[in-house]
């Protein structure tokens, strides 16, 4: 089964120390696309989530019976059929924020990140310990996503959880900052986003710097990153 | 980024430098006060004000000496640019988000000064007129002129921002006037408008930029700048507009016009040839030089927004690392190329 220590190194990894979006660079497309506001970065990542824990059993409870050659087909196809079934989903239930996510939600499939922790992690490892390495790389994605979200909605039109009243119609958005602000348009942009994601990176090498002072340790080796989309 | 030989170093420090550069700006800056009254004045005030802020805050944050880098000089070119590219009369707070976006992103997280690949006065030009496009547009009509406290009340927002006070820029009022009209309009009728056109390019703004074009000269009599970049900028611009203007003089307006409005002065003598962002080969200055005035003439003539130095000074601070590669002379006593 699964250790304490094993869900902690997973849960670890998955948070912060291999984080798909600001230690892999892994999923820039929907990044970049849909943090426009937290509500629909939370709820792409919460869609990745399931898809990711769905194929991580899936793919490790077959990884012994799928030849290795094909191995990569074999997995799409696992990962589009429950991409499919999310889609339809939240087509059924959240339709207004499907409109939203549109393309984002079947690009799931493509997604690096999925495709990634498959082959490297649930291609090797039992169907219990893929599971949660699927929900924790998702986890990293969710918070991500969400705070770069809440910087950009705050900065480009001054409100926080907009887009809330389509997953929850009884609640609304809520406006921080005066009417009268004009709105740094910039920040809702795509270069916005990269801007952002860069400063987030940053404070996340920064805090590692840090720590790694106060442990009078060696600096961990830069991980080698590969983006893709 | 590394210069080419020779690596003789004249014994002249960055302060002296920016304040020559801020020098040679005083007599564009003099025209463009007597057009639009001491509003550019203010602006100014408030931009250098921002620019040292900002510049203190981050020196401090990343521990640099604060007396040294702060009386250097180089945040007040900075915020002059920025005072000088922003429409006059813009509110208090626009030019101060730009100001700090170019002293903080574009210079300070890029390491500084003279590591920046990009111009930080043409940063905060793009990400302002990409995020404000309605305030950035809006510039003073030439002809009714407030005094200076009514340009205060505008400016920090407690008077209501009048229609009738602001217009677009010549440049601008032409595009639009040919884009409405469907071919119908021509520019020499256009350009008969003295109240808006002037006698060559825009009322008033002609002398603007005849100011930076005198002060342009002396930044090169005095070899702060070489001539490759204006001088390659000003071919290129008077080039394609010229080819453009000979096949339909009814359609595009003459080189004259292109080089007195606008950004151009501007641009070819004093943002383009920024040693930090641009080329440092002969060779390279000059197709850094023609590329921005091409891209200049391009982007304004058929793009959306009103002028297109910034956006074409920072295209060609993108390839300006490539272009020095490509164009490294030959070392001294060598035949070919290092």
């Amino acid at each position: 089964m699964i250790t304490r220590d094993e869900v902690k190194t997973i849960a670890g990894n998955g948070i912060w120390k291999q984080n798909t979006s600001i230690v892999q660079i892994l999923g820039l497309c929907p990044l970049l696309a849909v943090t426009t506001n937290a509500v629909n970065g939370i709820m792409l990542s919460l869609a990745t989530i399931i898809v990711m824990a769905l194929s991580g059993v899936a793919i490790a409870s077959l990884r012994n019976f799928i030849p290795h050659e094909i191995r990569i087909p074999v997995f799409i196809l696992i990962v589009a059929a429950l991409v499919t079934v999310v889609d339809l989903l939240f087509n059924a239930n959240l339709h207004e924020l499907y409109l939203v996510l549109g393309i984002f939600i079947p690009l799931i499939v493509t997604n690096c990140i999925v495709l990634a922790r498959v082959e490297a992690f649930a291609a090797k490892n039992p169907p219990l310990q893929s599971t949660f390495d699927g929900i924790f790389m998702g986890v990293g994605m969710l918070w991500t996503l969400a705070l770069l979200g809440a910087m950009r909605e705050f900065l480009g039109s001054g409100t926080i959880l907009g887009g809330i009243d389509m997953v929850f119609p009884s609640l609304q958005p809520i406006q921080v900052l005066p009417e009268s602000y004009p709105g740094f348009l910039l920040a809702l942009l795509p270069p916005g986003a990269f801007i952002l994601l860069g400063c987030m990176i940053a404070w996340k090498n920064w805090m590692e710097a840090r720590a790694a002072e106060r442990n009078k340790q060696k600096p961990p080796a830069p991980v080698a990153t590969a983006g893709c989309h | 980024m590394f210069a080419p030989a020779p690596f003789l170093l004249k014994d002249v420090s960055v302060s002296q430098v920016m304040i020559q550069v801020c020098v040679a700006l005083i007599p564009g800056i003099a025209a463009y006060a007597s057009l639009v009254g001491p509003a550019i004045l203010v602006q100014l005030a408030i931009a250098t004000l921002a620019a040292l802020a900002a510049e203190a805050v981050m020196l401090r944050i990343l521990r640099k000496p604060l007396a040294m880098f702060l009386t250097d000089g180089s945040a007040i070119v900075t915020a002059w640019l920025i005072a000088l590219t922003f429409p006059p009369l813009a509110p208090w707070w626009l030019i101060v988000t730009g100001t700090v976006f170019a002293i903080v992103v574009a210079k300070h997280l890029y390491g500084g000064l003279g590591q920046n690949p990009f111009n930080p006065a043409m940063v905060a030009f793009a990400v302002s007129i990409v995020s404000f496009p309605a305030l950035m547009s809006q510039w003073p009509s030439v002809g009714l002129q407030l005094g200076l406290v009514d340009q205060m009340n505008v400016i920090l927002g407690w008077a209501p921002r009048l229609d009738a006070l602001s217009g677009a820029t010549p440049l601008d009022a032409m595009k639009t006037a040919l884009n409405l009209s469907d071919g119908s309009f021509d520019v020499t009728a256009l350009l008969a408008n003295q109240d808006i056109y002037g006698n060559f390019a825009g009322r008033g703004w002609e002398w603007v930029s005849a100011g930076y074009l005198l002060g342009g000269l002396w930044l090169w009599h005095r070899k702060l700048i070489t001539w490759h970049v204006p001088l390659a900028f000003m071919a290129s611009l008077t080039a394609l507009s010229g080819a453009l203007w000979l096949y339909n003089p009814s359609q595009f307006a003459s080189p004259l016009f292109h080089m007195l409005s606008g950004g151009a002065m501007l641009g070819a003598f004093f943002i383009a040839t920024d040693p930090v962002s641009g080329c440092t080969t002969p060779r390279g200055k000059l197709i850094f030089g023609a590329g921005a005035g091409l891209l200049t003439y391009i982007i304004r003539v058929f793009g959306g927004y009103p002028d297109g130095v910034a956006f074409a000074v920072l295209l060609m601070n993108l390839s300006a690392p490539l272009i020095d590669l490509l164009t490294q002379p030959p070392v001294f006593g060598m035949k070919d190329k290092a």
